[in-house]
């Protein structure tokens, strides 16, 4: 009859003898796809994000019905929606929470991927995918915070649609074509809200599937950095590895428990946390012609923004001098005259650009750069991490100080972007900034330094 | 789940560390310097006559010249006014208890009086919540912070929002009242023979508004003491003035519930919630251990 073999009986087994690719892909991505059994704690937050992306797609959704992208009605149809569409403020504070929620399950997922060196090879691939979604998140969460239009939404959107500006030659011409107007508007708003509702959660899921695929095709690392395909049982399946459905399906479900108290504690008992994830200023309507005292974006964004503030004229002077010892670093390290010469004229071009006069890019720009370089540095990992060792594990105890350290910054870097610069705060910022540059670039050294312990042939693992 | 290893360990170790240290490291800074805010007395949020009084004090004063675009009439249901007494009692003109409650002055025209359009306070309580004060702190100082002062477009001038456009609408309630401000501020020292010195001196500036408005300002050198400012009022009417503490925590109480009116649904909705996902979490902590009881 021309109907595929099947080994289902019933509805499935129907439907399998007419579309056996269905069956197949839970087959290949869940019932027999096998995953180390030692995953621990910070393995939950991939499928976590994954249930985060859904919450906002479905929560997006129901806004969408309701919102009004009108520079005249924008800030008040989300308000109707607070008050007068039926569960309006549920759906609304889903959203507003998933996205400050995505970020932080995200933030844990690559600490996880730091953790254990899970862009190692055969992984740069998940990884570098993985580094592109964030930038779509970022990128989604920007363009969705102008939505509500009220004064932080507005004058947040100002200060990153004028970065463009300090761009040289372009600059300018950018910053007006981004925003369709010589100031955020009406047209500003709507081609947000195109990007926010249409194009970047298409992107966003594309890419998720792309991460995950590349994920199965060569399997997920562990906390231990064994590869268990490399130990196989005589039915060829991996000695260490378990079917992820159902063992870990029914770990991640138990892993959410934890998650959706946290995530509707705070939707249904503070859903503003203090400020933080609601801000005041964002109840006002937007007003092009008052300027809030102190804008910040939000906590997400605040380490690059800190790293932007930090990046002052005086400053330079200090990257200058670390560009010069990380150009001679390269320099002695490298041995083909080719990459010398070119680590030489690559290292006079910085410098030029940061200390001679009439050549040297300004502070602001500068500042541009080393925020946007300190979230695309992340792309670079697989190949600054030298150990002989992926996890953490079996790295030189300093190593995770390396690593705590650089997290330290990062919060550190995270809590000032929240407040109003002062000296003091900016010299705080500007050592923060340091160690977290110096983290990665002298990672290609620091990483192959100390003892190492040796890797077992087996995933350690202790049966609950 | 398994126990940490000693990388997490030490990860949450540092991570917890520095996010102790972070905040203790730097204390709030000047920006943040202002008026000590009175507390609201907050057990009125959900306490239903003093909502009923809020209601009746912010049609009878605010919403003349203060919309309150997102609030129907009608919601006032849900404090416990039905729409017999809203027709009766609140509703001045010819608004329907469906409408929201919108005002006749054109904000054009209050431009030109006031010098600024009054904002509309149907989320002003959570409008003004900072991370430093609650909106209803904040409110409840402001609308008890008025004093005399001739030397304003309105005659009214305010400790919280200084030159404030609003005048005291309520001020007939309160009485008049003298305030006396205290600002203790270094201030360069004068030195002899006309030359420019650079040490500095504290002075203490003492201005008595009396109940009209005038203001006696006397300015003298302070021994010790910080910069800052204090403030005494002496209201000639004690009784009065006491009631009208009362009166604004009402009111105060009324605008905090408009800002958010499913606020008090919204946590007895997740108790329940909480409630359910506990259960949750008990069930599938029970089928992961099912489970994993397969796996050595």
């Amino acid at each position: 009859m021309g109907l595929h073999k099947t080994p289902y009986r019933g509805l499935a087994g129907w439907f399998d003898s007419r579309m056996p690719s269905l069956m197949n892909a839970f087959r290949v991505h869940m019932s027999e796809y096998y995953a180390p059994k030692n995953f621990n704690f910070w393995y939950f937050f991939g499928s976590m994000a994954l249930v985060v992306l859904v919450i906002q797609l479905l929560s997006g959704m129901f806004l969408a019905m309701h919102y009004k992208p009108d520079s005249n009605l924008a800030f008040w149809s989300v308000e109707f929606i607070m008050r007068e569409v039926s569960g309006g403020w549920f759906i609304r504070y889903m959203h507003s929470t998933g996205a400050s929620f995505f970020f932080i399950v995200v933030y844990l997922h690559m600490f996880r991927g730091l953790l254990y060196g899970s862009y190692r090879t055969p992984r740069e691939v998940i990884w570098l995918v993985g580094c592109v979604i964030f930038m779509a998140l970022m990128a989604e969460s920007f363009f969705g915070y102008l939505l509500p239009w009220g004064q932080m939404s507005y004058w947040g959107a100002q200060v990153i649609i004028n970065l463009f500006d300090s761009i040289p030659l372009v600059g300018p011409d950018l910053s007006t074509w981004i925003r369709g107007d010589f100031v955020i508007g009406d047209a500003t708003l709507n081609r947000f809200f195109a990007l926010h509702a249409c194009v970047l959660p298409l992107v966003l899921l594309g890419l998720a599937v792309a991460h995950i695929f590349a994920l199965h095709d060569v399997g997920s690392n562990n906390p231990d950095g064994v590869e268990i395909k490399e130990r196989l049982g005589a039915d060829g399946r991996p000695l260490d590895g378990i079917p992820f459905h159902p063992y870990y399906t029914v770990h991640d479900i138990y892993g959410l428990a934890f998650f959706f108290l946290a995530y509707f504690g705070i939707i249904f008992f503070a859903p503003e946390l203090g400020g933080v994830f609601l801000e005041g200023n964002n109840f006002i309507p937007a007003d092009p012609l008052q300027t809030p005292q102190h804008i910040a974006p939000l906590w997400y964004f605040t380490p690059y923004y800190s790293i932007l503030r930090a990046t002052t004229e005086g400053f330079l002077i200090w990257i200058a001098a670390c560009a010069v010892g990380l150009g001679a670093l390269v320099y002695f390290s490298v041995r083909d005259w080719r990459l010398r010469a070119g680590v030489a004229v690559g290292t006079a071009i910085v410098l030029a650009l940061l200390t001679v006069p009439k050549v040297q890019l300004d502070a602001k720009l500068w500042g541009v750069i080393l925020s946007g370089a300190s979230a695309m540095i992340l792309f670079a990992m697989p190949w600054l991490d030298r150990s002989p060792v992926k996890s953490m594990r079996y790295r030189p105890a300093w190593h995770r100080l390396a690593l705590g350290a650089f997290v330290a910054a990062f919060l550190v870097l995270g809590y000032l972007g929240m407040l109003p610069p002062n000296p003091l705060r900016t010299a705080i910022a500007q050592i923060a900034t340091a160690i977290y540059f110096g983290f990665f670039a002298l990672m290609p050294w620091w990483s192959r330094l100390g003892e190492f312990k040796a890797v077992p042939d087996r995933v350690r693992f202790v049966a609950h | 789940m398994k126990p940490m290893g000693i990388t997490g360990f030490w990860c949450v170790a540092l991570v917890l560390s520095c996010c102790l240290l972070g905040p203790a490291l730097f204390p709030r800074d000047a920006l943040a310097q202002e008026t000590v805010l009175d507390h609201w007395p907050s057990e009125r949020a959900n306490d239903r006559a003093a909502l009923q009084r809020g209601a009746k004090l912010f049609v009878n004063y605010c919403l003349n010249c203060h919309s309150a675009n997102q609030m129907r009439w009608n919601r006032l249901r849900d404090i416990g006014i039905d729409e017999a007494q809203i027709r009766a009692q609140l509703i001045f003109g010819e608004q329907k208890v469906g409408d929201t409650m919108t005002v006749a002055m054109s904000p054009r025209d209050a431009k030109n009086w006031f010098g600024k359009a009054p904002p509309d306070l149907s989320v002003i309580v959570r409008a003004r919540n900072t991370a430093e004060h609650r909106g209803t702190d904040y409110l409840y100082t402001l609308l008890r912070g008025f004093y005399r002062d001739r030397s304003t477009l309105t005659g009214w001038n305010n400790l919280v929002y200084p030159n404030i456009a609003m005048p005291n609408i309520l001020w007939h309630r309160q009485g008049p009242r003298v305030a006396t401000l205290t600002r203790t501020e270094s201030e360069e020292a004068p030195s002899a023979g006309g030359k420019v010195s650079s040490t500095t001196q504290l002075v203490r500036i003492v201005s008595v508004y009396d109940a009209d408005g005038y203001a006696q300002v006397t300015k003298t050198k302070a021994e010790h003491g910080s910069p800052g400012l204090e403030v005494a009022f002496a209201p000639s009417n004690e009784k009065a003035a006491a009631a009208f503490n009362d009166d604004v925590a009402d009111l105060v109480a009324f605008l905090n519930w408009m800002s958010e009116p499913t606020a008090a649904a919204r946590m007895k909705i997740g108790v329940w919630v909480m409630g359910f996902l506990l259960v949750f979490l008990l069930v599938a902590r029970w089928l992961n251990a099912v489970f994993w009881r397969n796996i050595k």
